[in-house]
């Protein structure tokens, strides 16, 4: 809403989801409002368009829909036209709990930081999520939004602050390294709480850029620490834990490196959020003893 | 002087290319010859390529390319000395066109792209006042293509009467003719139904095809197509309506008997 009232080329489309979101947007500009009807790879062919056109489009529509249904057109009209085309995917990870598994964006990071034109922005919660977007709405060429669903969830101390290919660093523990990335970055920061009770400090780095990498804050956090924990609703591959071990192996960083993800999916079992993160050791819980073994093992 | 953008002129370059480079989708590439002399010939509004106004043109069937570089050239936006790097190494001049390209107005290749950005194009004209209009040539079995069909549905929706589709009715797909592969019969009819206006044109009368692109603007409220019945292969005896000329390149004979064929274009 901020941004389109800035400036009259923000033209937002859906593939008609956003039921009890995108209507304040809709009200105040119904001529720069298109539901494209249930067509995600139209919707970004059109939005490649109108970007052609000199128009900045935003592209709603679930993270797994928004990211993979129309994947060759973000490649190949998107991308290759270097053209500033948004996608913003809604509820990464695991958010769509009980929907089950056609919903829940396990892939979707992955997949946009192959394409070396996209900027790939996954904010940890949705203070970070209004500042990434006032940050990044007008870059030139095509960025991917991970957003998340819930609006009440903060990760202390982020304060919702952003820089574009930045880490942000919470806390200054000696012990361990936490990289998180998304909405799971709440359930890292309750978890380096609990560590600090049983002596075992931590430092958490909140990776909310993904493409253009952070590759400086990573190598100089890496080299700090002798075991780093990755945290990620996504895919054990392709996401912030194969990032991390990229820029260790690239750059021949003595730390090892353990990552944290929904590996295990797909499976037909489905629940809650809480559930499914817990089933994947994504919960602050299951994060603490994960982190009390790595830190073991790292002084044997 | 410099030639008029003819039929046969695109298919003397044509051959001539694929002849030099030893390619192959020469069919595909004669079958819009008369298509494309009417685009650049004066079907389409552009004094220049880089003219914000000029209607905007998305080959689709991206794997006719050729064609398409020859009406550039005919048009005067590309030099001889471009097109003769058809397919070499270290060239913007692939089988498949790139916007890079002054003339090119968007990269295609992958089949059920085009009429989807066309949409999108037709969309930021109108949204900006602007009088100009957008053409896509997609292929016929391109309409086998779910993603087209989103494409056409929301076209008719937005009433895109400043949105051109021109489908290459030449019956052939890679692999057979498109009745054997994929019915599209009755083609126009589907179009119609999705809310289209529909106009059969002979895609080789080039005249005809001035006209009908001329006639199209009286009609505002719809976006439409003109399905152009065509013949793979055009001009050439033995490559018409056969499979194999989507993929073949020709012998040094098989060049001297089509290049003899065309002057029938003339």
């Amino acid at each position: 809403m901020e941004v389109a009232a800035r400036d009259a080329r923000v033209v937002l489309l859906t593939g008609d989801l956003g039921f009890m979101a995108l209507e304040p947007f809709s009200d105040a500009y119904p001529d720069r409002f298109i539901n494209v009807g249930v067509a995600e790879q139209n919707m970004v062919g059109v939005a490649c368009g109108l970007a052609d056109a000199g128009y900045l489009p935003f592209c709603y529509s679930i993270a797994t829909f928004a990211s993979m249904r129309g994947y060759e057109f973000i490649r190949n009209a998107a991308a290759l036209h270097r053209l500033p085309v948004r996608i913003v995917g809604v509820g990464g990870g695991f958010e769509y709990g009980s929907a089950g598994l056609s919903h829940y964006g396990l892939e979707d990071v992955g997949l946009m930081r192959i394409q070396p034109n996209i900027t790939v922005v996954v904010p940890a919660d949705h203070r970070q999520t209004l500042t990434a977007v006032r940050t990044t709405w007008d870059l030139p060429g095509p960025v991917y939004y991970r957003i998340g669903k819930d609006d009440r969830r903060e990760v202390p101390g982020l304060e919702g602050r952003f820089e574009l290919g930045r880490v942000d660093v919470l806390g200054s523990g000696a012990d361990l390294l936490f990289l998180s990335m998304g909405a799971v970055s709440a359930e890292v920061a309750a978890a380096a709480e609990k560590l600090l009770a049983r002596g075992l400090r931590s430092t958490l780095g909140i990776v909310s850029t993904v493409n253009p990498p952070p590759i400086d804050d990573l190598v100089r956090l890496l080299s700090q620490f002798p075991v780093a924990i990755t945290v990620e609703a996504h895919q054990l591959n392709g996401g912030l834990g194969s990032l991390a071990c990229e820029v260790v192996a690239e750059n021949a960083i003595r730390c090892k490196v353990v990552r944290v993800s929904a590996a295990g999916s797909p499976s037909g079992v489905t629940g809650s959020e809480n559930f499914l993160n817990r089933r994947h050791g994504l919960d602050c819980d299951s994060l603490v003893a994960t982190a009390i073994n790595a830190n073991a093992g790292s002084l044997a | 002087m410099k030639a008029r953008v003819s039929a046969y002129e695109i298919s003397r370059i044509v051959l001539e290319q694929s002849m030099r480079a030893r390619v192959g989708h020469i069919g595909s590439a004669l079958s819009i010859s008369g298509i494309l002399a009417a685009l650049y010939d004066g079907g389409l509004r552009a004094g220049a390529p880089d003219d914000p106004d000029r209607d905007r043109f998305i080959l689709s069937k991206g794997h006719a390319a050729l064609a398409l570089y020859a009406a550039l050239h005919l048009r005067g936006w590309l030099t001889a000395d471009e097109l003769d790097t058809y397919c070499a190494d270290d060239t913007l001049l692939g089988v498949h066109p790139d916007s890079e390209l002054i003339g090119v107005d968007f990269s295609t290749g992958s089949l059920g792209h085009g009429l989807s950005i066309g949409v999108g194009a037709a969309l930021g004209a109108r949204m900006q006042g602007s009088q100009r209009r957008v053409v896509v040539l997609v292929s016929d079995a391109e309409c086998d293509e779910g993603s087209l069909w989103e494409a056409v549905m929301l076209a008719a929706h937005q009433h895109l009467g400043n949105l051109i589709a021109i489908v290459d009715l030449n019956g052939q797909q890679a692999l057979g003719y498109t009745k054997d592969v994929l019915s599209l019969d009755p083609l126009g009819d589907r179009w119609g139904a999705f809310g289209w206006d529909v106009l059969h044109v002979d895609g080789h009368d080039v005249p005809g095809l001035t006209k009908a692109i001329a006639s199209l603007n009286d009609r505002p409220a719809t976006p439409h197509v003109l399905i152009a019945h065509t013949v793979f292969g055009h001009g050439v005896s033995y490559m018409r309506n056969q499979i194999k000329w989507h993929y073949l390149p020709m012998s040094q004979t098989d060049y001297e008997v089509a290049l003899n064929d065309i002057k029938s274009l003339q």
